[in-house]
């Protein structure tokens, strides 16, 4: 009961959030939206017993990721409205129409998918707790992937720093 | 329904009631501290020797004109304290008072909460802070403002890694991220951490610093510079929650900072016997009179510094501190392995 | 008033959908950025989904990848954006349309 109050609660949040991210006139506006939407989101993976993931959604992405994005609109000083010009070879309503074709077929998969078993309540998958179960995860079985991830990042790091060099 | 309601929104009250009242009484210590270093006598009027000024303080800001520039965003403007003030007040709900006491016959615990991942939680919190200063500089559409909150927020950007990583290093030396927890690996130690790791406490004090945007790192309120700083153009209640927000901040780094290196709610010198007393006064006296000192100490620091200069501060961040704080873990994992 | 996994998946759906339509249909570059972001918590929330209903932590691990992925995209991408501003004063997708300028 109390998981159905807060999924439905979490889940308005989410899709309005959503919604005002990709309807907002200004960019900053998007931006909060989208910090809105993320801490939502975080908020759902503690509905699902993902207490790590969630803390590392809100430090990484609303903290980290998101603070890049506004400071980036706000160095982005336009004279002029940003979406001012339209190309005439533009179809926005086929890109509407996509979006609708995507969610039905998704709902059709959703429609099998809420026959299927309910989600487990003790989601901790050890005695110890969701952090360490995560840490075993991460530095034992996903070694390898986890510092191709770093290399991954620090790759990021040089082209954002190229690409963002004045004198480049 | 007691345990699961009652008693922790009176552990709420209680803590928010504390804070607010403490963050009223700072405004004053600190207005005084700096008159008696500069040899003056600070607030003298309101009450006898101005103890009610933080009184006087907030009926003038409660009944002062709420102005909002014309070319402002309405929206934003409005949210930007909330959002200041909001993360500020929440991190309490992890920082342990002391370990419990017994009223009205119940066990009471003197923390609202005990996280697995307490610390992580008070890192994730601080860092939505800062969206109120970038966001209450850009609303107000106003040039000195805005300098001051792109200064605030890759300041405090960059120091909050290198805070980050003096916790892991700690995280490291306590084997556990709840915060009741590193208290009590300290009292199984016998010793507190600022001993076992100075270095990380250096760090941690000086980010600590630059993240409460206190001085020497004022940089985005320089007055000389930029008028006021990111709530130049804010008012009345908007500007008091701005006001609000620093000085919570400042508390909740030295709460932090006397539960991960000062021994949180432990007496001192635990291990000398004829000193053994000490233990008989209750946890959340000391951990107050911990959290006073290091307050103290950022107030001291205050009216002692000059300010830094720009290039100056992101010099020591990332070409000192971050590379020490990265040592100084390395060293700790190494040192917890061998050990 | 059971939530099951499929609750969970449409939420992710429609957030997803959400995300595509911001992309296909909004011309400002930063904004459609932010659209991918909320595509990725979409497959995030996809992917706890699955780690809950399996008992298995790995989906949260791929979670934590996905996160780290979106760092990068988000840094080099904003570095494009910034360096687009630099040399044509734009960031509508409309405007960029030849390979060389």
């Amino acid at each position: 009961m109390g998981t159905a109050i807060a999924f439905y609660i979490l889940a308005a949040l989410i899709l309005t959030g959503g919604v005002l991210v990709i309807t907002a006139k200004s960019a900053v506006h998007s931006v909060v939206w989208l910090v809105g939407t993320i801490i939502a989101i975080a908020a759902l993976y503690v509905v699902q017993h993902a207490e790590f993931l969630a803390v590392i959604q809100v430090l990484v992405y609303a903290g980290g990721i998101v603070v890049l994005y506004l400071f980036v609109v706000m160095l982005v000083n336009l004279k002029r409205p940003a979406e001012a010009i339209v190309h005439p070879q533009r179809r926005e309503r086929t890109g509407l129409l996509l979006g609708g074709a995507l969610l039905a077929q998704f709902a059709a998969v959703a429609f099998y998918a809420f026959n299927s078993p309910q989600v487990g309540t003790a989601a901790t998958y050890s005695a110890r707790g969701n952090v360490e179960a995560v840490a075993r995860a991460l530095y034992v079985e996903y070694l390898v992937p986890f510092e191709v991830a770093s290399v991954l990042l620090l790759v990021a790091m040089v082209g954002a720093i190229v690409l963002a060099r004045r004198d480049a | 329904m007691i345990d699961m309601v009652v008693i922790p929104v009176f552990k709420m009250l209680v803590v928010i009631t504390a804070v607010l009242s403490a963050v009223a009484y700072m405004v004053l210590l600190e207005r005084k501290v700096q008159a008696w270093v500069q040899v003056r006598l600070g607030p003298m009027r309101v009450g006898p020797h101005g103890v009610l000024q933080p009184i006087a303080d907030v009926l003038k800001l409660i009944t002062k004109e709420d102005v909002r520039p014309a070319s402002a965003d309405r929206f934003l403007f409005t949210l930007a304290p909330i959002l200041v003030v909001v993360p500020a007040l929440i991190v309490f709900a992890v920082v342990p008072f002391g370990t419990s006491t017994t009223m009205f016959g119940k066990e009471i615990s003197l923390y609202i909460t005990d996280l697995d991942i307490g610390l992580l939680y008070i890192v994730s919190v601080a860092s939505i802070g800062l969206y109120g200063l970038i966001l209450g500089g850009w609303a107000s559409n106003s040039k000195y403002p805005l300098l001051s909150s792109l200064r605030a927020s890759a300041q405090i950007v960059s120091y909050e890694v290198a805070v980050t990583m003096t916790l892991v290093s700690l995280i490291v030396t306590a084997g556990s991220l709840s915060l009741v927890e590193i208290v009590k690996a300290q009292e199984a130690h016998g010793v507190w951490y600022v001993f076992i790791q100075p270095v990380a406490f250096v760090i941690f004090v000086i980010g600590a610093l630059a993240e409460t945007n206190r001085a020497p790192f004022d940089l985005p309120e320089a007055e000389q510079e930029l008028v006021g700083g990111f709530h130049t153009e804010y008012s009345g209640m908007r500007f008091a929650l701005f006001f609000l927000a620093e000085y919570t901040n400042m508390i909740v780094v030295s709460a932090v900072g006397v539960t991960m290196f000062l021994g949180g709610w432990l007496a001192p010198f635990s291990s000398v016997s004829w000193l053994a007393w000490l233990g008989l006064v209750p946890g959340w006296v000391w951990f107050s009179l911990k959290t006073f000192l290091l307050l103290s100490l950022f107030l001291w620091i205050r009216a002692t510094l000059p300010r830094y200069r720009y290039d100056q501060l992101m010099r020591l961040g990332w070409k000192v501190l971050i590379p020490l704080a990265l040592v100084n873990l390395a060293v700790s994992a190494v040192l917890k392995v061998l050990l | 008033m059971t939530i099951t996994p499929g609750h969970w998946l449409a939420l992710s759906a429609a957030l997803f959908t959400i995300g595509l339509i911001g992309v296909l249909v909004r011309r400002n570059l930063i904004i459609i950025f932010m659209a991918i972001e909320l595509m990725l918590n979409a497959g995030n929330i996809a992917l706890v989904t699955f780690s809950n209903l399996h008992q298995q932590v790995s989906g949260q691990v791929f979670a934590l990848f996905v996160i780290a992925v979106a760092a990068a995209e988000a840094a080099v991408g904003l570095g494009i954006v910034l360096a687009l501003y630099r040399n044509k004063e734009t960031v509508n997708i409309d405007e960029i349309t030849v390979m060389r300028w």
